[in-house]
């Protein structure tokens, strides 16, 4: 079922006196127990489509809906939202007050919320995101701790209001290796325990073969590939996907793409990746006969539906061919 | 000790070896159980290093009796945990630490001791001779300045060229990093973040150094951009025989860039090697952790599995006794608790297994390897034999039985 | 008994912190040496009614000889019309800091306040807000004063409200600029989407997060609000009362400095000096113990 779910989204800024298309007509669920990966590059709008899905940021078109009903934005409405939806951070150091100690962190939600049983509520979320004995954390301060305690912290912060999604934006990024799996780990047992579902911005093609059970690659505004991990990041469809699975350290052959990074506000026609493709530069899309295609037509937005999806003119062209080929 | 291989030094000093081999071999290890053989100088040795910062509450040891050797052409990743001390090490290469460091043992660059040397001449060494690329690098460039003004001030500073000849040189270093020298006009507000690291490597290569020193290189970076500065900073190593030194807390990131890796938890070293060995078949437990911590796309193993290193690192001002890494690790005996572990060989058929699998030339591009100009074959394999690899760990030395 | 625990740990944190920070503060000399002027000076002003008689400032009882030098009986001189300069002084110290502290006070409330919102509220509120600020910056603060103080008639109050009103908008600035920083910690987003409201956010993690800021910043605004009363005195536009401004200004009128009447001159004018530099030290060790930034260093 679905829980959490953005319908054709469309988000604007106005950056230095242009509009910048931070997210360009986004469709894309969220199921109850799910773990889907938000797959980019910086500045291709993740972040602000996590936002928005937080309702930080309010789209200009579109809709974030939740429970099969529209978000509303009166303040006692995102307020109630917030008990539902909760937010962790890239960085868990800037995330916690320094002045704060941890049992005020992670008692700041119930006491927003005036929730009875605060201290119960707060020692069940510090163990539940594996600081225990929960007592022993209580007056300490975010600098006493290391880096994989304070995103604990922060992830029992979110915990204190029995959320039934988390959106994690780069929930590792900041951390060392070392400590990286175990908080991988806490969301996927999180998950196991409470049926939480979760979405997680990343530029990590291997956190989401960690954890995720769904991947959507974001460019420029737009989700360009989603479906099951397996099947995208094993046998992407789309040039950028491949370029991203192919820059990985342990990859064969690395595909680096040149050109100036995706600029929102200027939003190149046809396909938004096409001047930076290399399937469009090595002439393979000339051959399949879209070259012209790429450079014109602009791409349909892809629907949220959970099976596999690809806007690319030169991957639709093969699978048409290919099961043009498969019937005679 | 029954295993011949137990003894590092007695290991080297067995058969008849040549210089270069012998300071290959010399790769890496804790205390002074090296010892500088006579030979060839390497471009860069460190000979039981260490640094010590002067605290309210006492000393606490960061770098604890480090050695390792660099050959021109080479590139060696450092890799460990936040508190390892990696970056300290890299720091005190060229005395950048802060006054309350104290800093023992030996650092030779090109065979003088950088510790022994005054203020002019270390001023020298600095951007003349070795360079840094400092850890989010994208903020150390001034925002007002020109960035061609600020590629040429090394050069400027060190009186190695004219003004007219620095303008040229830092038009043709943007280039060689892959910007356009018409940038050299530009602001550093005008970049991306990418671009920015490229400007500071320029900034690096400005007086044709002879080691880079990268802190975290990539990190705040994207993976296309990431990808786009390792494959710059690997081709300027192969095309211009520089030595680079290469800290980072991802394993993968180093293995795919450097020829051999070293390990550091809580000041010392605990594992290096050839790069691929290590990564594919890290011997210490710790060394493990880090590998597995950044999982192959597409290996099942992996998938909806996440690993990691349980615990916290430890605290330099209380190390625990005998092993330091005992308390996290997974495989600790009682004994390790107790008795301090060095550095040991690691056979080829280590934990991992296969040796044939560690011959795959991705770890260096266009097939250039140190090994090559080694004498006695130019076989990767063989010559990847005289740098072994090595491991602080008390099962290493039981798997070789 | 779980909900007292943590109450409890940050009691004994606070408590910690309070010894730490006053070890902090001791370690600073120039801080020290501030603050025992400054304790002198404020015992003096709350002692003078216990140990002296208030009719000795009255000019029609006096006892003493006019413009006397010091003497066994008036250890400071006489004033024009008779009275103990040192007497003077001493109630003179209770005007001049009461003006100095309240306004002080007024000025941090109003710049705080101006401060807080203006950086929270970054739309139009906040622009109007910063207006509104810059237009008391930029107003030649001394004449407005004189005017207020004209305008709304003599008295303490009057003058307090008249010093408050014109000093406080440099103290926004700098508020706002310190919240603008918190603001865009990413603890305020947590907080956000945590749920809290502006109030929230503004009094729970932006106050006291600019809270050192401020009381280092009053310290400061004390000593120039003594001054400020001192200058108003001086040229007129006192409370009535007297004041270390207004001897400064009546030993001006009697022409004391060029009649080598010293004892009329120094004492008041040392006073103002010797409290605004307390105060000004006090700021100033203040700021460097309670700057995150310097303390950081010091750990």
């Amino acid at each position: 079922m679905t829980l959490l779910e953005a319908r054709d989204l469309r988000v604007e800024f106005v950056s230095r006196g242009r509009r910048a298309r931070a997210v360009d007509g986004v469709n894309l669920a969220l199921a109850e127990g799910e773990i889907v990966a938000l797959v980019g590059e910086s500045g291709c709008g993740k972040t602000t489509l996590a936002r928005t899905l937080l309702g930080l940021e309010r789209p200009v078109s579109g809709s974030v809906r939740y429970g099969g009903s529209p978000l509303r934005y009166s303040s006692r409405a995102l307020k109630a939202y917030r008990r539902e939806v909760q937010l962790v951070l890239q960085d868990p150091t800037g995330s916690l007050n320094p002045r704060h100690t941890v049992y005020e962190a992670v008692a700041e939600g119930p006491r927003i919320h005036r929730l009875p049983d605060e201290g119960e509520r707060v020692a069940s979320a510090l163990s539940r995101a594996g600081l225990r004995p929960p007592e022993r954390f209580f007056g300490r301060h975010p600098h006493e701790l290391s880096g994989g305690q304070r995103q604990r912290v922060v992830i029992a912060g979110a915990l204190a209001l029995e959320p039934r999604v988390l959106v994690a934006d780069e929930p590792v990024a900041s951390l060392d290796a070392s400590v990286r799996g175990e908080i991988l780990a806490l969301l996927l047992r999180l998950r196991a325990e409470l049926g939480l579902s979760a979405l997680v911005v990343t530029h990590d093609l291997g956190l989401a073969w960690n954890i995720a059970d769904r991947v959507a690659v974001m460019y420029l505004g737009r989700i360009v590939e989603s479906g099951p991990v397996e099947h995208v990041l094993t046998a992407p469809s789309h040039p950028y996907t491949r370029a991203l699975l192919s820059v990985l350290p342990d990859a064969p052959s690395p595909v680096v793409l040149g050109g100036e990074p995706p600029d929102a506000t200027r939003v190149p026609p046809g396909c938004r990746f096409h001047p930076r493709c290399q399937v469009l530069a090595s002439g393979a899309a000339a051959e399949a006969g879209v070259a012209e295609l790429c450079a014109s037509r602009p791409l349909p937005v892809l629907p949220s539906s959970p099976g596999a999806h690809v806007a690319c003119h030169h991957a639709e062209a093969t699978i048409l061919r290919g099961r043009a080929g498969g019937r005679s | 000790m029954s295993d011949p291989l137990g003894d590092p030094v007695s290991h080297l000093a067995g058969g008849p070896m040549t210089g270069l081999e012998r300071l290959a071999a010399r790769g890496a290890s804790n205390g002074p159980a090296s010892a500088p053989a006579s030979g060839p100088a390497g471009l860069l040795e460190l000979h039981d290093v260490s640094v010590t910062y002067r605290g309210a509450d006492g000393d606490v040891p960061a770098v604890r009796g480090v050695s390792l050797a660099l050959e021109a052409g080479e590139a060696l990743g450092v890799a460990g945990e936040s508190g390892s001390g990696k970056s300290t090490l890299a720091m005190s290469l060229l005395r950048l630490l802060p006054r309350d460091a104290r800093v023992s043992g030996r650092i030779l660059l090109e065979g003088e001791d950088v510790l022994a040397m005054n203020w002019g001449r270390l001023r020298a060494v600095r951007w003349a001779s070795a360079s840094v690329v400092f850890q989010g690098a994208q903020h150390a460039l001034n925002p007002v300045r020109r960035i061609g003004d600020q590629i040429a001030e090394p050069m400027l500073v060190h009186g190695t060229a004219t003004p007219a000849e620095a303008r040229r040189r830092a038009a043709e270093l943007l280039e060689q990093v892959g910007l356009p020298a018409w940038r050299a006009r530009g602001h550093p507000h005008e970049l991306s973040g990418g671009q920015r690291q490229r400007v500071m490597i320029a900034m690096a290569l400005a007086c044709s150094p002879r080691l880079i020193v990268a802190d975290e290189p990539t990190t705040a970076l994207d993976v296309m951009i990431q990808a786009q500065v390792l494959t710059l900073i690997r081709s300027l190593v192969a095309g211009h025989g520089i030595g680079l030194i290469m800290i980072s807390h991802d394993l993968s990131v180093l293995a795919s860039t450097c020829d051999r890796l070293a390990i550091m938890y809580a000041g010392r070293v605990v594992e290096s090697g050839p790069a691929r060995q290590v990564f594919r078949g890290a011997a210490h437990p710790y060394g493990r952790a880090l590998a597995e911590a950044f999982p192959t796309v597409g290996d099942p193993a992996s998938r909806r599995a996440p690993r990691g290193l349980g615990g916290d690192p430890p605290d330099p001002a209380h190390l625990p006794a005998g092993c330091s890494f005992h308390p996290r690790c997974p495989v600790s005996l009682v004994s390790c608790a107790s008795e301090p572990v060095e550095l040991r060989p690691v056979t080829a058929r280590g934990p991992t297994g296969v040796p044939g699998g560690l011959t795959g030339n991705g770890a260096v591009p266009d097939g250039r390897t140190v090994d090559d100009t080694a004498p006695g074959g130019p076989g990767g394999r063989a010559g990847r034999a005289g740098r072994p690899h090595v491991a602080a760990c008390v099962h290493v030395g039981e798997e070789a039985r | 008994m779980i909900p007292q625990a943590p109450r409890r740990i940050a009691r004994a944190r606070r408590r910690a912190a309070l010894s730490r920070f006053c070890r902090a503060y001791a370690r600073d000399r120039a801080g020290l040496y501030g603050a025992a002027i400054l304790l002198a000076a404020v015992l003096a002003a709350l002692a003078t009614p216990l140990v002296t008689d208030p009719s000795g400032m009255d000019v029609t009882a006096t006892t003493g000889e006019a413009m006397a030098p010091p003497s066994a009986g008036f250890p400071l001189g006489t004033d024009e019309s008779g009275r103990s300069v040192l007497l003077m002084l001493l109630w003179g110290s209770r005007v001049s800091l009461l003006i100095g502290f309240m306004s002080a006070l007024l000025s941090m409330v109003i710049g705080t306040v101006f401060g807080v919102v203006a950086g929270h509220f970054r739309g139009p509120v906040g622009a109007v807000l910063m207006r509104v600020t810059d237009w008391f910056l930029v107003l030649p603060s001394l004449v407005l004063a004189m005017v207020l103080a004209a305008v709304l008639g003599g008295g303490v109050s009057t003058i307090v409200l008249a010093i408050g009103v014109t000093s406080w908008a440099s103290t926004a600035r700098l508020i706002r600029a310190q919240t603008l920083a918190v603001e865009a910690r990413p603890y305020i987003e947590r907080s956000r989407a945590l749920g809290a409201g502006h109030w929230h956010v503004m009094t729970r993690h932006v106050l006291p997060n600019v809270a050192p800021l401020v009381l280092a910043n009053t310290t400061l605004t004390v000593a120039s609000a003594i001054v400020a009363e001192s200058t108003l005195a001086f040229l007129g536009a006192g409370s009535g009362q007297v004041s270390w401004g207004g001897m400064l200004r009546g030993s001006y009128d009697w022409g004391a400095a060029t009649s080598g009447a010293w004892w009329y001159v120094l004492p008041p004018g040392l006073c103002i000096v010797a409290v605004v530099l307390a105060f000004t030290l006090c700021g100033r060790a203040l700021e460097t113990v309670l700057n995150p930034r310097l303390r950081g260093a010091a750990r």
